[in-house]
């Protein structure tokens, strides 16, 4: 199996904090293992510049298997580089070939300020969720849970909705940086369950209110985010979103 | 008279719990306004605790190092969550989840905390679903279970291979409903870097921006530590990049015990490592365990493809070694077993170390009676690849394209190769009933205690007890001690104390600063992770934990004169992050082989080589050892150890056998 290895060309955003400019610098990194993961191949660039005494490149990452939502680099143009279906950190070298040039930058959206190098600030996807992103349920008072049956397909379809990882490569991708694909996933997934159905207008009225606050922008059906969604979300929620909200403006007049 | 009170409340068992709740005292909604909790770490057990704590009235600041605490680690949890519902009338009652608890534990467990966990274990299942969680539903629309290894009932939830996110998504909006109400002030990006005691209780903590770098000063009438666990002392492990000792270790340092520390979980079935640039281990959930079967070629040394050894060639160790409960065995068991055919050399895939995960089976099984079902008469051999495929891909779809994406292989078509990984720290600080640790005002809950899973831990019993802590246990118990600080009023952060837990903060950091080595933290985390595997990992022997012991001194030093951490400590620093944990888990690894070497038996996950049965079992000794090692920081010399003796009055330990 032990394949030859790479070399590598990489064209890194660098930005020493959220108010300084930043400017893309180039490295050349030799001997790269086709079996190695994106950020583990960052991770040995690292290790060169710290043991050269130079500052290494700051992103995020935590869970590196997919499922936190914290990796966030754009990878010659695409959110998460050239696979569908995958994150930053599940993404492998043995995609890429020897000699390969690679454009890596953090995502870019106002309401995504760069804090350093490729890490940006979602805290906008937080504040969206405590606008309404819930079920308004205390401790102790949930009723035995198979006293509210629900039918197979509709809670298959809430949890495909809440699959979302909140990484944000839909607002990257988005020639608008809209978080619609974000947001419907949300809103969809609670309002396919029972137990959402009171807050049900309240709850859309309140998200997308926070979402146009944030500075997201409009959605005009191109489509990108849910071809680069690394858990595949359809696009079908922004649509559900779209008829939620209108229902709930209908409702509160 | 050991120093260790459990204040296990009186009574019988299945009582203790209630009585408790009964007798201890509150705190009246007015005056909870008045009390600050603080909750650091906001993944299933700090993010339950938090909400929980808000909606009672209290004011609460909660602190995670990720952007959001909707990463937590918990977030990666795959498999499922146990709860003792019933709901497959297959005998299972609150009872036996305690029976399999504490048996699996390998009887290191206290058997009233261990109750009281099964005992709540059902109010989790109705707050989830009340809450939105989407757990997998039958076609009647009720709720679908699972099961999990060391048990003979169906009775985990589970919602795909994605439990823990579905979970820690409900704990998150639950807490970020609390945050919209200003009952929560959240502070991500924040690392907690000590814990501050004042006249003796805990009363707020140092935490670091790590965005600006600065140290900021938090003050409250509690501190709840709900940090997860330590298993990135092992350098590779199934935990994320971040996880961390550092908030449990601070406080160690300042006088909690530390308990168990090296109970540690290796789990069977992980993705091997494949090379030395690997920088974590990733899970294949237990659950594959229900399907799949374990296998290695009965030739050394075979070098045939998988799907070129004939069934009578190949060796399903684990069924052939314990055929009550096969594939299912618990993780310590399966994980030894495990290694004991690689170093004999039965080994496959590049490194030898690896064994079979094989679903062909299991495709054909699944592909045959999903046929029946749809009536179709002589379905040939493709068709019911085909539909046994679909089958298997609608159970553990994901997790089968995680196991292609990282490997390249397509495990629908060969078996899977796995091999075991540390994953979880049964040890954790010492709490009593009412989960405090010997701290007053600090209490510790999730995987950051000690407290419910003995040696060895079930699966899907980790988000299990991380949310009966936070939902179900902390929100009374921390009432009991509160009820004295009503009139307290608000802690000043002028106090001296405080004063000084910064400059020791601010000390270490430009301590690290300073240094201008020439080689980096990784290499030093490594070297730490590479010594603990090797002789504080699956198997320990006296010899080679004393070799451990001052090799870690060792490499301590050398860190301490050799580290490089570039840039400035007053900006966002990732590698400054990295070395004031690695800096903890060069301490931590020293308590480990020193708890490893002191436990002279065998239970659970700690195996110690001269001690084990004719047939590489695991050989207990209840009667020397049958206690909880809490252990006190030594201040710079050889750590303290205290008992907590461990009394079984309900079940009888007993030889754990799966055969
Ligand atoms: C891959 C994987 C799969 C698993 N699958 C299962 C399963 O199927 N079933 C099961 O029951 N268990 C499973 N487990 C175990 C289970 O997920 C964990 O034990 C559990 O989620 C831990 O929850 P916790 O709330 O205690 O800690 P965590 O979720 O680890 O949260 C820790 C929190 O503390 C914060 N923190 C840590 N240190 C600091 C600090 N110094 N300052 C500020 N904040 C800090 C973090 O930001 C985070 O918010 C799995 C574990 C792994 C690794
Ligand atoms: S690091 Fe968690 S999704 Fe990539």
């Amino acid at each position: 199996m032990s394949s030859k290895t790479m070399r590598l060309n990489l064209k890194i955003w660098r930005q020493k904090g959220p108010k300084a400019n930043g400017k893309m610098v180039d490295y050349t990194l030799n001997e790269v293992n086709p079996e190695m993961s994106f950020l583990e191949m960052m991770d040995v660039l690292n290790q060169q510049l710290v043991e050269r005494g130079d500052e290494p490149v700051a992103f995020d990452h935590d869970c590196r298997e997919g499922i936190c939502g914290m990796c966030s680099m754009f990878i010659n143009g695409r959110a998460h580089g050239p696979m569908t279906g995958t994150t930053t950190c599940q993404l492998h070298m043995r995609h890429f070939n020897d000699g390969d040039t690679i454009v890596i930058e953090p995502w870019r959206a106002s309401a995504f300020p760069v804090i350093k190098d490729l890490m940006v600030d979602r805290s906008a996807f937080d504040r969206i969720i405590q606008a309404g992103g819930y079920i308004s349920v205390n401790t102790g008072s949930a009723p035995d849970a198979n006293a509210l049956p629900i039918p197979k397909e509709n809670a298959d379809m809430a949890f495909d909705a809440a699959t979302c990882i909140g990484c944000g490569a839909c607002v990257a991708t988005c020639k608008n940086a809209s978080a619609m694909l974000f947001v419907g996933a949300k809103v969809s997934q609670l309002s396919l369950l029972p137990q959402g159905q009171p807050e049900r207008e309240e709850r859309a009225i309140r998200m997308v209110e926070q979402m146009d606050k944030e500075g997201f922008g409009n959605c005009t059906n191109t489509g990108a985010c849910e071809v680069e969604c690394p858990k595949g979300i359809s696009i079908e929620n922004i649509a559900r979103m779209n008829r939620e909200y209108l229902r709930a403006k209908l409702v509160q007049k | 008279m050991s120093v260790l009170n459990s204040k296990i409340p009186a009574g019988p068992l299945a009582d203790k719990w209630k009585n408790h709740k009964n007798s201890i005292r509150l705190v009246n909604p007015a005056n909870k306004r008045s009390i600050d909790v603080i909750v650091v770490g906001t993944g299933l057990a700090g993010a339950s605790a938090a909400a929980s704590l808000a909606e009672m009235g209290y004011k609460v600041k909660a602190f995670c190092f990720q952007d959001s605490p909707r990463r937590a680690h918990s977030i990666a949890a795959q498999g499922g969550i146990n709860a003792a519902k019933n709901y497959r009338n297959d005998g299972d009652s609150v009872h036996r989840l305690f029976y399999d608890t504490i048996k699996g534990g390998d009887y290191r467990s206290r058997e009233a905390n261990v109750h009281r966990l099964a005992e709540v274990s059902v109010n989790i299942i109705d707050q989830c679903v009340a809450q939105g969680v989407p757990f997998a539903r039958e076609y009647g629309g009720l709720l679908d279970n699972r099961s999990f290894g060391g048990v003979q009932v169906s009775r985990t939830f589970y919602a795909k291979g994605q439990t823990g996110q579905q979970l820690l998504l409900g704990a998150y909006s639950a807490l970020s409903r609390q945050v919209s109400v200003g009952q929560v002030k959240m502070y991500h990006r924040h690392e907690m870097l000590d814990v501050v005691m004042v006249e003796g209780k805990a009363r707020g903590i140092i935490a670091r921006n790590l965005v600006t770098g600065e140290l900021e000063r938090h003050s409250a009438h509690a501190v709840l530590l709900c940090t997860g666990g330590y298993g990135n002392v092992f350098f590779l492990s199934t935990n994320a990049m971040g996880s961390n000792v550092t908030a449990t270790w601070k406080a160690h340092r300042k006088g909690a015990f530390f308990a168990n520390p090296s109970f540690t979980q290796i789990h069977p079935t992980c993705i091997p490592v494949s090379g030395d640039y690997q920088s974590k281990l990733t899970l294949m959930s237990e659950s594959l365990r229900n399907d799949g079967r374990i296998w290695v070629p009965k030739k050394q040394n075979d070098e045939r493809r998988p799907v070129d050894i004939p069934e009578d060639e190949r060796d399903y160790y684990l069924e052939r070694r314990y055929p009550a409960f096969g594939n299912l065995v618990p993780r310590d068991v399966a994980s030894r077993a495990a290694k004991e055919r690689c170093d004999a050399g039965y080994g496959v895939g590049q490194s030898k170390m690896a064994v079979y995960l094989d679903y062909a089976s299991a495709i054909q099984r699944y592909g045959t009676l999903e046929a029946n079902k749809l009536g179709e008469i002589q379905p040939s051999a493709q068709r019911i690849t085909e539909l046994g495929t679909q089958v298997v891909a609608s159970k553990y779809g994901n997790l089968f394209e995680m196991y292609a994406k990282i490997t390249g292989d397509n495990p629908y078509e060969t078996p899977m190769r796995i091999y075991p990984a540390v994953h979880y720290t049964m040890g954790g600080l010492w709490v009593d009933y009412n989960l405090m640790s010997n701290l007053p005002g600090l209490f510790v809950l999730g995987e950051a205690n000690f407290s419910d899973h003995g040696a060895n831990r079930l699966g899907a019993s980790a988000l299990m007890q991380g949310l009966a802590d936070g939902y179900f246990v902390v929100p009374y118990t921390l009432g009991d001690y509160l009820a004295d600080d009503i009139r307290t009023g608000s802690i000043s952060t002028q106090d001296p104390a405080f004063d000084e837990a910064e400059r020791s903060v601010q000390d270490q950091i430009n301590r690290l600063m300073s240094i201008g080595g020439s080689k980096s933290v990784d290499y030093f985390h490594k070297a730490l992770g590479k010594i603990m595997w090797d002789k504080c990992g699956m198997a320990r022997s006296e010899e080679g934990l004393k070799q451990a012991i001052s090799e870690i001194q060792a490499l301590r030093e050398e860190f301490y004169a050799q580290v490089r951490v570039p840039g400035s400590a007053n900006e966002m620093n990732p590698e400054l992050e990295k070395a004031i944990r690695v800096a903890d888990f060069l301490e931590l690894g020293e308590l480990m082989c020193y708890d490893a070497l002191n436990r002279n038996e065998s239970c659970g996950g700690h195996f110690r080589e001269e001690y084990q049965t004719e047939d590489g079992e695991a050989l207990r000794d209840d009667e020397n050892f049958a206690y909880v090692a809490a252990w006190e920081y030594g201040q710079g010399k050889a750590p303290i150890l205290h008992k907590e003796d461990l009394n079984f009055e309900n079940v009888k330990p007993s030889t754990r056998s799966y055969k």
